[in-house]
């Protein structure tokens, strides 16, 4: 085979044979995302957390206690961690160049912030837990992960595990331990034509506390979401559109 | 679709490398010819806005980074520029989007956010010397996204799993393959461009100075892109990789597999623990 000719030869399709499944990317995450830096995960999926934190919380926030774990806590400062995070509280997407004055923009609008150190016993080194209370007196505690490129999960939610990326339409249920829940929830799905991508299911204890984490491929109508609030034995309804 | 260089070559046998690569992005996604290129002309024009958002005068918020950009641009304008006028404006301009994005300002990440600086630098300053329209840029960053999507799927782009040879390697190889198309060397030109840049990049550690994208990586944008030049021109006089685009793409994932954690962006070795590392660290604080 002649050096340039790199067509053919038994390198090549050993090469394409021995690498098994190859991850599958788009050009756009290649020549993209336009983000504010510097980091894709430390502060690109720091706003990506905070935007999804916000949004489950469903209202405007009053009270953020954030606090930070493994490398977040370690390089958070110099990454911009802390106001990539606020910046996602406050609405912004990644690509807001208001970013990096966040800090100054919650404290003009009265949210009071605060930083703590996290107290998880392990966990994956780029993780916030944010503890939210909003306008109305609404709490919520979230723990997200920045597991890279910008791409996030959110792990945890009031206490309870979930694994989540937040990158499509995704209802959080929060319900009693009884037969009947799920049934409902995928009736009005069925009813509103929006087909489930995934389905999760968890529970504090047999009888206890359960959570629902629904990923759908279409966003679901308010109404929808408005009905399950009312469904005897929810005891909460969270939703995110996804971003 | 492809899933190597020689794939896109094949495909490429009776139209342009970055016809295959566009036509490839509107199968998996299901858009037009128009909403693909319009997306694309949108990258351009972040890029371009990046590029002129610059501030000489602003410090990351570590103090690490900040107004190099602007010391080789006044060296530029000093008519001593050692380069020639096109090599200095790429250094310029990859060490200021570097900088920008150490600064927490919006930038395009190509392929990633600490090797931002690499492909506008070669491209926008081609641009201002070659006097090209808008829409060959659009083609040279389809070439360089096709060469970068295929070192993504075969390798890495990650710093954390590959080093640096996976950010600044994988953002000097999709230059290089750009420029080549730009100054109008054919497809197996640009695959040549592509390899020869890859291949001095192999073996490059991530190891961050404090885990931040700063030092190292603000200034290797800079060489990053020069290494771009060199190699484009390289292929373009006729010089040929001995070893081919998707071997060498394999090497530095083989590369990047027997790296050890400490050098692939923990920072837990090679310059991050350096004694002046030590020293810049004890000055910083933790976010809380």
């Amino acid at each position: 085979m002649a050096p340039e000719d790199f067509r053919s030869g038994a390198a090549g399709l050993f090469a394409f044979y021995s690498k098994g499944v190859l991850a599958d990317m788009e050009l756009f995450d290649i020549i993209g995302p336009v983000m504010v830096g510097p980091s894709s995960s430390h502060t690109a999926g720091a706003v990506r957390i905070g935007y999804a934190a916000g949004r489950l919380l469903g209202e405007k926030v009053k009270d953020a206690r954030i606090l930070l774990y493994g490398s977040f806590l370690d390089t958070g400062k110099g990454h911009g961690t802390d106001r990539a995070l606020v910046a996602g509280l406050l609405g912004m997407k990644p690509d807001d160049y208001k970013i990096a004055d966040s800090l100054e923009i919650a404290e003009r609008e009265s949210i009071h912030i605060e930083f703590g150190e996290s107290k998880l016993p392990e966990g994956h080194p780029n993780t916030a837990e944010l503890i939210l209370t909003g306008e109305s007196g609404t709490t919520l505690d979230v723990v997200g992960e920045s597991v890279g490129g910008g791409k996030i999960n959110i792990a945890k939610i009031d206490g309870i595990d979930t694994n989540f990326s937040g990158e499509c339409p995704t209802l959080i249920v929060h319900n009693l331990d009884q037969p009947g829940h799920v049934s409902e929830v995928t009736s009005m799905l069925a009813h509103k034509s929006v087909n489930i991508a995934s389905m999760q299911l968890y529970r504090s204890h047999r009888g206890g506390r359960a959570v629902m984490v629904v990923e759908c491929d279409q966003e679901i109508p308010q109404d929808g979401i408005e009905w399950l609030t009312h469904v005897e034995g929810v005891l909460k309804v969270t939703y995110f559109e996804g971003a | 679709m492809y899933n190597s260089i020689a794939d896109i070559l094949e495909q490429s046998d009776k139209k342009a490398f970055w016809e295959t690569v566009m036509e490839a992005d509107m199968e998996s996604r299901d858009v037009s010819r128009d909403e693909s290129r319009q997306q694309m002309k949108q990258m351009l024009a972040a890029m371009k806005a990046a590029d002129r958002s610059y501030e000489g005068s602003r410090k990351s918020s570590s103090g690490l980074s900040g107004g190099d950009g602007k010391l080789l641009e006044e060296y530029n304008r000093a008519g001593k520029n050692l380069c020639g006028d096109f090599l200095g404006k790429v250094m310029e301009r990859a060490v200021k989007m570097g900088e920008s994005n150490a600064c927490m300002k919006r930038i395009v990440a190509a392929p990633t956010a600490g090797s931002c600086g690499v492909i506008p630098a070669v491209l926008l300053s081609y641009e201002e010397y070659g006097k090209i329209p808008e829409d060959e840029l659009i083609n040279a960053l389809y070439v360089a996204a096709g060469i970068g999507k295929v070192i993504g799927e075969n390798a890495s782009i990650a710093g954390a799993s590959g080093g640096c040879q996976a950010e600044i390697g994988t953002a000097s190889a999709m230059a290089a393959g750009a420029l080549a198309y730009l100054q109008g060397g054919d497809n197996e030109t640009i695959a040549n461009a592509m390899a020869l840049a890859l291949k001095n990049m192999l073996g490059l550690a991530c190891d961050p100075v404090g885990g931040l994208v700063e030092v190292p990586c603000v200034k290797r944008n800079s060489h990053g892109a020069v290494n771009a030049v060199a190699s484009a021109q390289m292929a373009l006089a006729g010089v040929r990789s001995a070893i081919s685009p998707d071997d060498v793409i394999d090497s530095m994932r083989r590369i990047g597999n027997e790296m050890p954690a400490s050098l692939k962006e923990t920072g837990k070795g090679g310059l991050a623990t350096s004694e002046s590392a030590r020293r810049i660290c004890g000055g910083m604080s933790r976010s809380v």
